[in-house]
């Protein structure tokens, strides 16, 4: 797989592979020294057009953990900004010599727009409000680590929040779902995307209607610019309709998991203090991070190569 | 200086007729069998249509002459058959004054291709806030005025400039799109906007300027010509309106009858235009009112773009797409037309909405200017954006065979345009 863009793209069969790869990857993570030279000789380049230092040090500690070569591009240091094209700096850095690009860009379908540019591989950090390919697959690794099952057929997930403009949102749905998991996409209208009765979802407007049955209460992160896009009256109207409350938590079932793809807006969407809540998986999410997108770097990048030699290189126990 | 053309299926008020045509001092001196002529054309399998008036293209100049120039411009018009094209208003200076309307009409005239018929602007700037000199822009020879690249959004103002056009007898083009319902709009809102994350255009906005304005007119009796509809709903709304025996007239660009917004899934900037590409049942719904006369002309919205524009993501590349050189194989590829048909919507309509019938816009009679095009309407043809004359590159079109393609074209007894070649 040359392209990690979108999980459509990837398909059941490929999520399910970088699930499977990124244990792999985590056994190598708990090592003393947590390197190996699978990617020794490639150069993965980070281009972060829109700020997000988490994603960013994620996939940078992963490529150095597999012996790639790293270089970063961000908001502040590129030349997009001066005047620059897009064009202008993929080609001028694909002229460097690169293996793969790892992009995040505040708009929709860059990742697309980038291939007739390079034949690097193209790794999507977040294109706009339109996919967030890898995060879908860090929530898939550690579902699947919490309930220690491969399918998610008989668990209900609920997405509440902002889907209208997550990536997120749009990325585990379709993962989610493509595993087999009932998901319910929570919210009001005003945050709904319009006509998507395509969707492998079941719509609500209403948190309590859905939070006795469900597995996995999965939150979004709202930004306080949708009030005033007069997409939501106020934010603590917002919180006492679609936050998680105490009240909640203590609706949620049993054996009910939590998770946040962050960053949090406490006192908004989280109304009470994720550390203190034994359900919560937010930090499984941070620590798989890294484990999954080495999973991803290593998919795109062992393409065209000596797949034995390659998977050879994940065992080695340092990289030299 | 004659010229017979010989042996061509001529579109006239009797129907099709086979015959020759004779044009000489820059009119149609002759139509019958067996004339000659100092000059001899063979057009045999050839349509003889009165030549094309395109009401809607953006030639750039003055503002974006690196995207398009009135000479390039009326190139691409004459390739396509037409021989007369409004140009509009939203340059840079704007068309709001007298300076730049004779600018432009100069400019045409020195291409000397086809006629440049300025449009002006409704309000200064187009910025919807006062009303432009329309009086003393008519005077000048303006007869339609459109602030098009943006509606008139206030309906006080637009009221104004429906009383005041009415003593004036111009025609008002409105760009149906009320602004605050496509902030940031990408395309049509539909599954297909929402799964690519991006803000929608939704039907509603255009379709409630169109029922302000139908309203506004039953009010003042002002005409009204509906620019680039794009929805069923509008189409609706024109049809009731025409029943109901108001002055409204109504256009549709080729892409809207041919493209839908599902071509966006690829994040291709080139199918980004304003009104947005949309559905099928919105194709056709707006076939439909071609047919039954409820749209009135085909009109290109020729939009040409520099390419490191629309290399923009696609929220901020531009709207537009190119449209003067494969507006009749678009249209004829889409859609069923006889050739009465098509010298209607591409031609005689377009005419008397813009106000010009003296000289263009008339089927082939003798005494009329000869303002003309030659097409095969059997071809089957592909676009070049390379051998386009266009001085930009964004058509749509790239792959799609395309039927109906202008092998002549003549500019007030010139001709322009021979075996497809542009010859100045
Ligand atoms: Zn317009
Ligand atoms: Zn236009």
């Amino acid at each position: 797989m040359k392209h990690i863009r979108s999980i459509s793209e990837i398909g059941k069969a490929g999520v399910l592979a970088i699930v499977e790869r990124a244990k792999q990857m985590s056994e190598i993570n708990s090592r003393p020294v947590p390197k190996v030279p699978a990617l020794r000789g490639k150069t993965v380049v980070s281009l972060f057009l829109e700020d997000s230092t988490r994603t960013r040090l994620s996939f940078e500690t992963a490529a150095k953990r597999l012996s790639a070569e790293t270089m970063n591009f961000s908001v502040s240091t590129s030349s997009v900004n001066k005047g620059e094209s897009l064009r202008d700096t993929i080609e001028t850095i694909s002229d460097m010599g690169v293996d793969a690009f790892v992009v995040r860009h505040k708009s929709s379908g860059i990742p697309w727009q980038i291939e007739q540019w390079t034949d690097a591989s193209i790794i999507n950090a977040g294109d706009g409000a339109h996919q967030h390919p890898t995060q879908a697959l860090v929530d898939c690794f550690t579902v699947s680590e919490a309930f220690g099952v491969d399918s998610f057929e008989g668990l209900t997930i609920s997405i509440v929040g902002d889907i209208r403009h997550s990536r997120v949102a749009r990325s585990n749905v379709e993962a989610f779902a493509m595993l087999g998991a009932k998901v319910i996409i929570v919210a009001p209208s005003t945050l709904l995307p319009p006509d998507v009765g395509h969707w492998p979802v079941t719509i609500s407007n209403d948190i309590d209607d859905v939070i006795g049955t469900t597995d996995i209460l999965y939150m979004l992160r709202l930004q306080s610019e949708r009030m005033d896009q007069g997409l939501i009256p106020n934010l603590s109207e917002y919180g006492n309709r679609f936050g998680l409350t105490e009240k909640r938590v203590s609706q949620l079932p049993l054996n009910a998991r939590i998770m946040h793809p962050g960053p949090m807006n406490r006192g908004v969407e989280m109304q009470v203090d994720p550390s203190h809540l034994s359900q919560s998986l937010i930090h499984r999410q941070v620590a798989n991070g890294v484990s999954v997108r080495m999973a991803v770097l290593f998919t795109a990048l062992t393409l065209n190569d000596d797949r034995d030699h390659a998977i050879q290189g994940l065992s080695k126990e340092a990289a030299q | 200086m004659s010229v017979v053309f010989r042996g061509g299926n001529i579109v006239t008020n009797e129907g099709v007729v086979h015959a020759d045509l004779v044009v000489q001092g820059g009119q149609i001196s002759g139509i019958g069998s067996g004339l000659a002529a100092k000059e001899v054309v063979d057009i045999s399998g050839l349509t003889v249509f009165p030549g094309f008036v395109d009401l809607h293209a953006h030639l750039r100049e003055p503002g974006r002459e690196d995207t398009e120039t009135i000479e390039t411009g009326s190139r691409a018009g004459a390739k396509g058959g037409y021989t007369a094209v409004i140009a509009m208003p939203n340059t840079n200076p704007a068309q709001d004054n007298v300076p730049t309307i004779e600018f432009v009409r100069l400019q045409g005239q020195r291409a000397g291709l086809l006629e440049v018929i300025p449009s002006g602007c409704i309000t200064m700037g187009r910025e919807g806030k006062a009303l432009a000199p329309m009086a003393e822009l008519a005077k000048v020879g303006v007869k339609l005025f459109t602030d098009d690249g943006s509606g008139v959004q206030d309906p006080l103002l637009m009221r104004r400039a429906m009383e005041y056009s009415k003593e004036l007898n111009v025609v008002l083009g409105q760009h149906c799109e009320v602004s605050s319902l496509t902030q940031g709009a990408v395309m049509h809102e539909c599954g297909c906007s929402s799964d690519l994350g991006v803000p929608g255009w939704p039907s509603i906005a255009e379709e409630l300027m169109v029922h302000r304005d139908i309203e506004l007119a039953r009010l003042t009796g002002a005409r009204i010509h509906f620019l680039h509809l794009s929805t069923a709903g509008s189409v609706e709304l024109v049809r009731q309106a025409k029943l109901d025996g108001l002055p409204v007239t109504a256009e549709v660009t080729p892409h809207h009858l041919s493209l839908t917004a599902e071509l966006l899934r690829g994040f291709d900037a080139t199918f980004k235009v304003n009104p947005p590409l949309r559905t099928i049942s919105d194709i056709d719904a707006l076939k439909a009112g071609v047919l039954d006369g409820t749209i009135d002309a085909i009109a290109t919205d020729h939009a040409p773009h520099a390419r490191r524009d629309k290399e923009l993501p696609l929220d901020q590349a531009p709207p537009g797409m190119l449209g003067l050189e494969t507006a009749l194989g678009v249209t004829c590829a889409a859609l069923d037309l006889d050739p009465l048909a098509i010298a209607q919507v591409m031609s005689v309509a377009p005419a008397r909405i813009a106000g010009i019938v003296d000289r263009q816009g008339n089927l082939p009679r003798v005494g009329v200017a000869a303002n003309l095009c030659f097409v095969d309407l059997n071809a089957t043809w592909m676009i070049n954006p390379e051998t386009m004359a266009s001085k930009s590159t964004n058509t749509p079109f790239v792959g799609r065979q395309l039927r109906g393609k202008v092998v002549h074209t003549m500019f007030n007894g010139d001709l322009v345009v021979r075996d497809g070649e542009a010859l100045k």
